[in-house]
């Protein structure tokens, strides 16, 4: 005699939304597109086309086991090995049908992942993503899966696993470049937050310290911050341009109207108000008590901010500079548009010649580089959170 | 010893301490009390200059304060406050540490004291020294904020409403831990409050401040009996100055000696009841057992249990009116 009846497990809501989605992602949106070149409209096929039957039909299967375990498993380890395979399964499968739609030693077929594949991807990465929250890892713990995440889709890449797909295609043609513009794209993200953030800080305790020059500095911060980005590189244009024609050593130090320099430059304001503000905040959320007790016991003013002060508001402004770095990380894409370069010059080109492909080329490894940034800083703020409350 | 000469605070129109001017003794325990806004705060931060006076000066053992840089002259000060500051992002042995390190001791002597107080507060150091602040009770970091205070060994004690922020019988425990380390250490402690049962509990001189003025500087018994202002004996309170009074004497210092009984015998009155009374009790709660006993008298004895003198009620209430 069964003593129980066993209960019926709870439809995790998310698992319904994410289940549902990439139901109708897998039945009714194209999973791959075949064009015949890089230009050309193409015919777009639904998984269970383009891949031989027994193959379909195991990764039919393992996206059905996916959306079980979403719909009921509540085990966040299991949800998030669930949507690991899922994620897998729908990698694999969008290889292959690179490899089995591309004609042997053609380089003019383009097999582009269709809508279908995205929203399979956006939709099994929401479950993952939620898995690792319901997980709480450590913040070390964040880090290694992306690291490990990385690894694997970097040996995955190397050994040309995705090498019949568009975008791999349009990266065969612009190796060359694309490590360059990748480094300079790097490198003016990184760049202008490090200008700005020795500008910043500063700025910051001075605006702690000085209470009438807050109002004055945070609104002149803010009014550059609404100023829509291409509209800056294109104000820059003109008194940079003048400084090079005017002053001959600007100009040999690259300083000239379009180019690299307004790129770093319009990042550079850009990145104050978020540090700055974050230097304010942070430093007005250490607690008077502390201060007070640290002028009474004798430290010297310069002790107390270095000691006490900036220790203490270390985690507000490490948040100011994440948020600078993933802004950044997006806003050099349209630095490309006045000669800055990055990845962005891919993403314009792409435009330019309407091959969507070749804007993917610059538009992935933009999102890659800054949600990496964010879980990187995220976790460093949360360690120091975590060690000094 | 201290001597506040002439003190006077002002910011702008407002005279926020005015013409203060008292002697401090040593190895004493000076509580300035007053309400809100009434200069005691601003008075106590001029001895360690963390307010500037406007006018007069602060001699500590003959010497002006402002002949040393501030910062110099706080190291040799301790300091503790209401919400007791301790720094969230060191541990309780880094804490305590502060001012030793800023003086630069070494790291044996450092390690020492460190020891020395967490073990005078009742904090096992194996236990507490690695911990953080938020880690510990609000009593707990209360100690560490004293011991912090008192780390560099300092002659002199600034302690502004300290037990403000702690419940009633963690206060209470807190003052009687702060008797205690003022007899070890023989600190010189001025702590101001505004709680005048605190005031008379660890005041061996009490100062009454009311907007900016000293009303009246003296031991708390005279503070009692004769106020020198109405203000002074509004904030003593009229009601239950009698007790007041009483608590302010103990059992032992009142006990009649030479008529010391033996319990049991008959002779004398109330020794037919057996009670005893501990010479450290205070008169008020000896009075207050007497009248829960329905006994005259009591017999008062030691720490050791040996007797050391008589106390009956009529000699308690002579005690409880103003000589």
């Amino acid at each position: 005699m069964i003593a129980q009846h066993p209960r019926l497990p709870r439809i995790d809501p998310l698992g319904a939304l994410v289940s549902a989605v990439g139901a109708a992602a897998v039945l009714w949106l194209p999973f791959v597109v075949f064009k015949p070149n890089r230009v050309l409209p193409g015919v777009p096929h639904a998984l269970a086309q383009v891949l031989p039957s027994t193959a379909a039909l195991g990764c039919l299967l393992a996206l059905a086991l996916v959306a079980l375990a979403a719909l009921g498993v509540a085990n966040a380890w299991l949800r998030l090995g669930a949507a690991l395979l899922g994620l897998i399964v729908v990698a694999a499968a969008v290889a292959s049908a690179g490899n089995l739609l591309t004609p042997v030693g053609n380089k003019v077929v383009r097999v582009a992942p269709g809508s279908g594949f995205w929203v399979l991807l956006v939709a099994i990465g929401l479950m993952a993503t939620d898995a690792i929250t319901r997980l709480q890892p450590r913040p070390i713990v964040r880090v290694l899966m992306l690291a490990l995440f990385g690894a694997i889709t970097g040996l995955a890449l190397a050994h040309g696993v995705f090498d019949h797909l568009s975008v791999m295609r349009e990266y065969a043609v612009n190796a060359g470049r694309f490590a360059h513009e990748a480094r300079q794209h790097v490198w003016l993200a990184l760049g202008s937050l490090g200008a700005a953030v020795i500008v910043a800080l500063p700025l910051g305790i001075l605006c702690h310290r000085v209470p009438r020059l807050r109002g004055g500095i945070l609104g002149a911060l803010n009014v550059v911050q609404t100023i829509p980005a291409i509209a800056l590189y294109g104000i820059l244009m003109a008194p940079l341009g003048a400084l090079a024609a005017a002053v001959p050593l600007a100009a040999r130090l690259g300083i000239r109207g379009i180019g690299a320099a307004p790129a770093l430059l319009a990042l550079f304001l850009y990145s104050l108000l978020p540090v700055v503000a974050n230097t304010v905040a942070g430093l007005a959320r250490v607690s008077p008590a502390a201060v007070e007790a640290a002028r009474g016991m004798g430290m010297t003013r310069r002790q107390i901010l270095t000691g006490v002060e900036l220790v203490l508001a270390l985690p507000t402004i490490l948040t100011g500079i994440r948020i600078v770095l993933v802004q950044n990380i997006g806003l050099v894409t349209v630095a490309a548009l006045i000669g800055g370069g990055g990845l962005g010059v891919f993403v314009f080109q792409g435009i330019g010649q309407t091959a969507i492909d070749l804007v993917l080329l610059g538009a992935i490894p933009t999102v890659a580089l800054a949600f990496s940034a964010a879980v990187l800083l995220d976790a460093l703020v949360e360690t120091m959170n975590r060690s000094r409350q | 010893m201290i001597s506040i000469d002439n003190l006077s605070k002002q910011y702008g129109a407002t005279t926020v301490v005015d013409r203060v001017s008292m002697d401090i003794e040593r190895n004493s325990i000076t509580v300035i009390v007053g309400t809100s806004g009434s200069g005691k705060s601003t008075l106590l931060r001029m001895i360690n200059r963390l307010v500037e006076p406007t006018a007069g000066r602060v001699l500590i053992d003959g010497n002006d304060t402002t002949r040393e840089p501030a910062h110099l002259l706080r190291r040799r000060i301790g300091y503790a406050i209401q919400g007791n500051g301790l720094f969230p992002h060191r541990t309780i042995a880094e804490n305590i540490a502060t001012v030793p390190r800023l003086l630069g001791w070494d790291q044996a002597r450092l390690q020492a004291r460190v020891d020395e107080l967490l073990t005078v507060f009742q904090l096992d150091p194996a236990e507490f020294a690695g911990k953080f602040p938020h880690q510990l009770s609000g009593g707990q970091q209360q100690r560490v904020g004293v011991a912090r205070a008192l780390a560099a060994e300092p002659a002199l004690l600034l302690m502004d409403e300290p037990f403000g922020a702690l419940d009633p019988i963690i206060r209470a425990k807190a003052q009687d831990d702060l008797l205690d380390i003022q007899r070890r250490f023989g600190t010189t402690i001025v702590l101001v409050t505004h709680d005048m049962d605190e005031a008379f509990r660890l005041g061996n001189r009490v100062a009454v401040m009311s907007h900016g003025r000293l009303l009246q500087y003296d031991r708390p018994a005279v503070l009692l009996t004769h106020p020198a202002d109405p203000f002074v004996s509004q904030l003593t309170g009229l009601a239950d100055r009698a007790m007041r009074l009483l608590s302010l004497t103990t059992a032992g210092e009142a006990a009649v000696p030479g008529s010391s009984a033996v319990p049991g015998s008959s002779s004398v009155p109330g020794s037919a009841t057996g009670l005893s009374i501990a010479a450290s009790v205070s008169l008020r709660d000896a009075l207050s057992e007497l009248v829960w006993r329905g006994a005259d008298s009591a017999a008062v004895i030691d720490a050791n249990g040996a007797p050391c003198g008589q106390l009956t009620v009529a000699a308690i209430l002579a005690l409880g009116r103003p000589r």
